[in-house]
């Protein structure tokens, strides 16, 4: 409770703004509304000296109350954020954009073109150019709903092809919605930011007009180019790219290699590994390695089967072949501290083995060669196998059984 | 004041106004037949609109303008002012008389009009008048007419009524502001000369409520005025359409506080001093502001037992307050303390609370748990007044209302309809937000559930209210006090015997404003409680009602005190 029996325009509407913001975290929208319709005077008063100003406030306040109330409506809230648009020239292209994005989320997806047009023809003096950024973002925008009107296209071509008939409108308006997506599309991807969904737009539509040479090289910059942050989508693109082309094992390998430096636990670090095991050179396989036993640092992995089994044929490979067991000893050395209580309890032995044998199995073959045959893992899970007169169980305790020193070896 | 004839057994012009509004000499205290005549304060017909040189006083402006002085805005918001106090029942002599009669010797004193050369301006050549009009004349045997009461300074001019500004700041009019004298009113040199502002209306208003002796306290006048019930708050939008504010009247005119108290107060005392007013009227036991009076409606308020009225008489009594010289006001006596009739009477209670409930967060409750036995065991008679429950009762309603009051805080609307542009070239901007606001309003305004209409609560002077009628025994009013009582030599007297001050020693006012200095932590919850009921009666702060209390007590315990310090023993809590 207060005790100030004083009070100034400036204190009291301080005071009702803190009332707004209980309400709000309350989610009492009725009563957010209530006290905001008392706060909306303070918009004859514009305090610029504060940080967020009143028109900002009531703006991205009445945004969240009209969202949320059961009252409210779509026409509600564009009468609203119209009058919003007017309140502050420097803000005029964000709340367009945001309008879109209310709108999009609405599934109102004509709206949110004609807003964003809208917007994209707006101009004011030097505030086009302070507010470049947004307009970049509108045209960006724009854009995408041009390609979701292209493929809109495409899929009624498709569709009438299919049929056998010829559509020239379709394919004229389909490909002048291409040129509006390609040209905005293009531009924002050139400045340095995050931009997945736009990239993979423009590949798409890049390569459906046999433009490869361009879409590569949009994903080369976007992986590659330094300027950009850190993005491990960028090089799942880039890889998933130069998969579909046909490009060779050598360029599939070096677009996984920086993911792998990102994202150790990505799964396409499963194929990553595959292609390095099979590789000639010496230093690729060896890096295959090191990818899927960093893969399976992660508890995501515990249980993926196709994880364990490559990890399962590389480590069997080598022991078989004799060499290069200083590999596995040197990835297992940071590793046998933590793994058998994260991989190789007795617990998880007998889980694996109820729920899934395959998993188990695999499992087993990586326990015996780190840990050897008288670890509970393989034990276990040996055990149960031959008692169940599965085959491969008895190859695979033949196999540890003749193998066993090299435990010891690696263990050291 | 206008009243210029020469006193019958003195001859002198010294002329003061009785309670019946005659006029009596002060030289020699003859009173006159002479009333005062009852002046309509209207704008229409001031006269010196009337008087003013012909010509330079345009009459429209383009925008349907005329042109107008700040002191005119002002006489119309005193003129609101007043009609709404009658409005609540102050008697019609408040605005007639005395009101308009303050006001027009402050124009007189302040030389805006009604005298010779009014202040602040530079003048020209005065056309008007017949007489020399020399700058460096000797000054003149003041006319008949316009007669300033003891003016004795120099460079008077002769009778032209009321110069107008000069061409210089009429042709800054239509940029600086709407009334003609706008930018010089906010000048720096008017200091000596009490400038008057928003908040010195009220300090008018209740100095004419005090000379009148009429029922309403400052802290009611100040909250009838929070409440909406007397123009305050943009009160300009009951000027005429011709009196165009904009610019430095926005400053002016503009309020975007809450009246304090304090400020107000001190005002009223300045401007009583300024005014040359007599002693006012006397405050006797029979006055609505005399703390007798005052204590029993206090104590109505707070549902405290008509019996603790005694213990308020008694302890004012003791201390010499309830004496007419010492409540009443002179204005320009620096040497006695000035009196907040409200403040004062608040503070006697909380005294005669400690005196007998000590207050010290331990001995109340006992007392308390006494009284709960007794009246479980005695069913006759009335029961005895249990401190606890009336703790929870009071509690309860104060933390109901004090809700209540912030969340007004937070819904207080500043703007009103009439907007106010700072320039001409403003004007449609405003305009446009102003539109905005009120369609954001409506909009927000229909999802807010529930639309209350928004009813202005009707005055009144209780902010609680207790009634014996209701069963629930929530009212505390007829409750008995015999539990903390004990008969000694006849007399009845605290069972409690022990006090503590809150203050060993007074802090000098002239240093930091303050008699004392006021900390919650400091002093026990119970006390903090009854001063957070009175101030938020009084919608003063409590540290004002702490203040009051240490003075009480200083007057209450002098002899101890004296003997305390002359053995420097420690206070005994």
């Amino acid at each position: 409770s207060s005790h100030e029996h004083k009070l100034n325009f400036k204190k009291s509407k301080e005071v009702c703004l803190s009332y707004i913001q209980d309400a709000m975290l309350q989610k009492q929208w009725k009563r957010a509304a209530e006290f905001l319709t008392f706060y909306i005077e303070s918009l004859e008063k514009d305090f610029s000296t504060q940080y967020v100003g009143p028109s900002e406030m009531i703006w991205r306040i009445g945004t969240e109350i009209l969202c949320h109330h059961s009252h409210s409506s779509v026409k509600e809230f564009n009468s609203f954020t119209e009058q919003m648009k007017t309140l502050g020239v420097k803000r005029y292209l964000k709340v367009c954009l945001e309008h879109a994005f209310h709108l999009l989320c609405n599934g109102l997806i004509d709206e949110a073109y004609q807003n964003l047009s809208l917007a994209e023809s707006w101009r004011f003096g030097e505030q086009t150019a302070i507010q470049d950024k947004e307009m970049k973002l509108i045209q960006a925008y724009r854009g995408l709903l041009d390609y979701y009107s292209w493929s809109k296209q495409k899929a009624i071509l498709l569709e009438h092809g299919q049929d056998g008939f010829e559509d020239l409108s379709v394919e004229q308006e389909m490909h002048s919605c291409f040129r509006k997506a390609a040209v905005n599309l293009k531009e924002i991807i050139k400045i340095p930011g995050v931009w997945d969904l736009f990239v993979k737009c423009y590949v798409d539509l890049l390569e459906f007009y046999g433009d490869h040479n361009e879409a590569c090289q949009v994903l080369n910059e976007y992986a590659y180019n330094s300027k950009f942050p850190a993005n491990p989508n960028a090089h799942v693109y880039l890889y998933q790219f130069l998969k579909r082309h046909g490009e060779s094992k050598k360029s599939l390998i070096s677009a996984l290699k920086i993911l792998h430096d990102i994202v150790p636990s990505h799964e396409l670090m499963i194929d990553f590994n595959t292609m390095l095991q099979k590789s000639k050179k010496r230093k690729k396989r060896r890096l295959g390695l090191e990818v899927i036993f960093a893969a399976l640092d992660y508890a995501g992995w515990k249980e993926n089967v196709k994880a364990w089994s490559c990890l399962a044929r590389q480590v069997k490979q080598i022991v078989i072949s004799e060499k290069h067991l200083d590999w596995i000893k040197q990835e297992w050395n940071s590793r046998k501290d933590w793994w058998p209580a994260f991989h190789f309890s007795r617990y998880l032995a007998k889980r694996n083995w109820q729920e899934n044998e395959s998993l188990s199995y695999e499992k087993a073959v990586v326990a015996g060669i780190l840990l050897g045959k008288d670890c509970k893992y393989f034990k276990y899970v040996s055990h149960q196998g031959c008692k169940a007169q599965v085959k491969r169980f008895r190859t695979l305790k033949k196999f540890v059984n003749k193998h066993n020193p090299v435990y010891l070896r690696i263990s050291g | 004041r206008d009243f210029n004839e020469r006193c019958a057994q003195c001859s002198e012009v010294n002329w003061g106004l009785t309670d019946g509004g005659r006029f009596y000499c002060r030289s020699c205290h003859n009173v006159t037949e002479r009333t005062r005549e009852v002046v309509n304060a209207d704008f229409i017909s001031n006269t010196r609109i009337q008087t003013i040189s012909k010509g330079l006083r345009k009459q429209e402006k383009t925008d349907g303008g005329c042109e107008w002085y700040v002191c005119e805005g002002f006489q119309l918001v005193l003129k609101k002012q007043a009609e709404a106090l009658e409005t609540l029942g102050v008697c019609p002599q408040m605005k007639d008389e005395i009101l308009c009669n303050f006001w027009r010797r402050y124009l007189q004193k302040s030389k805006q009009a009604y005298c010779n050369r009014p202040a602040g301006e530079t003048v020209k050549a005065l056309s008007v008048c017949d007489s020399s009009t020399d700058v460096d004349s000797e000054p003149e045997r003041p006319s008949l007419l316009h007669l300033s009461l003891s003016e004795s300074e120099g460079d008077l001019q002769t009778d032209c009524s009321f110069a107008s500004s000069t061409s210089r700041v009429s042709e800054s009019t239509s940029v600086c502001s709407g009334s003609v004298d706008g930018s010089l009113y906010l000048m720096k040199n008017q200091r000596e000369k009490l400038r008057m502002t928003m908040p010195m209306t009220l300090s008018f208003c209740y100095m004419a409520l005090l000379w009148l002796r009429e029922p309403m306290t400052l802290s009611d006048l100040l909250r009838f005025v929070v409440e909406g019930h007397i123009p305050y708050l943009n009160v300009f939008q009951h000027f005429p359409e011709k009196m165009k504010l904009c610019g430095l009247d926005l400053k002016i005119f503009c309020v975007e506080s809450w009246p304090v108290y304090e400020e107000v107060y001190n005002k009223m005392l300045e401007l009583a001093a300024f005014l040359d007013l007599p002693r006012f009227p006397d405050i006797t036991d029979s006055c609505f502001l005399h703390p007798d009076m005052l204590c029993m409606k206090y104590l109505m308020e707070a549902n405290l037992p008509d019996e603790l009225h005694n213990w308020t008489c008694r302890v004012v009594k003791k201390i010499c307050i309830g004496e007419a010289d010492f409540l009443t006001l002179v204005p320009g006596n620096k040497s006695t303390r000035n009196v907040k009739y409200d403040v004062l009477a608040a503070a006697v209670i909380v005294v005669v609370l400690k005196l007998l409930f000590l207050l010290d967060d331990r001995y109340e409750w006992l007392l308390s748990d006494f009284a709960e036995e007794s009246n479980k065991n005695n069913k006759e008679g009335g029961p005895y007044f249990e401190f606890k429950k009336w703790y929870k009762v009071i509690k309860c309603s104060l933390d109901v209302e004090q809700k209540k009051l912030d969340e007004e805080r937070a819904k207080y609307l500043w703007r009103c309809e009439k907007p106010l542009f700072y320039s001409a070239k403003k004007k449609s901007k405003v305009l446009k937000r102003r539109q905005m606001v009120v369609n954001l309003q409506n909009q927000f305004g229909k999802l807010s559930g529930s639309v209350q209409p928004a009813e202005k609560p009707k005055p009144s002077s209780f902010q609680l209210s207790w009634s014996e009628e209701n069963t629930d025994g929530s009212c505390f009013h007829g409750h008995s006090l015999k539990g903390i009582l004990q008969e000694k030599c006849g007399l009845l007297t605290a069972m409690n015997p022990a006090y503590w001050l809150c203050t060993v020693k007074l802090c000098t006012e002239k240093l930091c404003g303050h008699l004392a200095h006021y900390r919650e932590v400091d002093f026990p919850q119970s006390y903090h409680f009854v001063l957070r009921l009175f101030s938020f009666l009084l919608r003063i702060q409590p540290s004002y009602i702490h203040d009051e209390v240490c003075v009480i007590e200083h007057k209450l315990f002098n002899k101890k005190l004296c003997k305390k310090s002359k053995y420097n023993t420690g206070l005994r809590k």
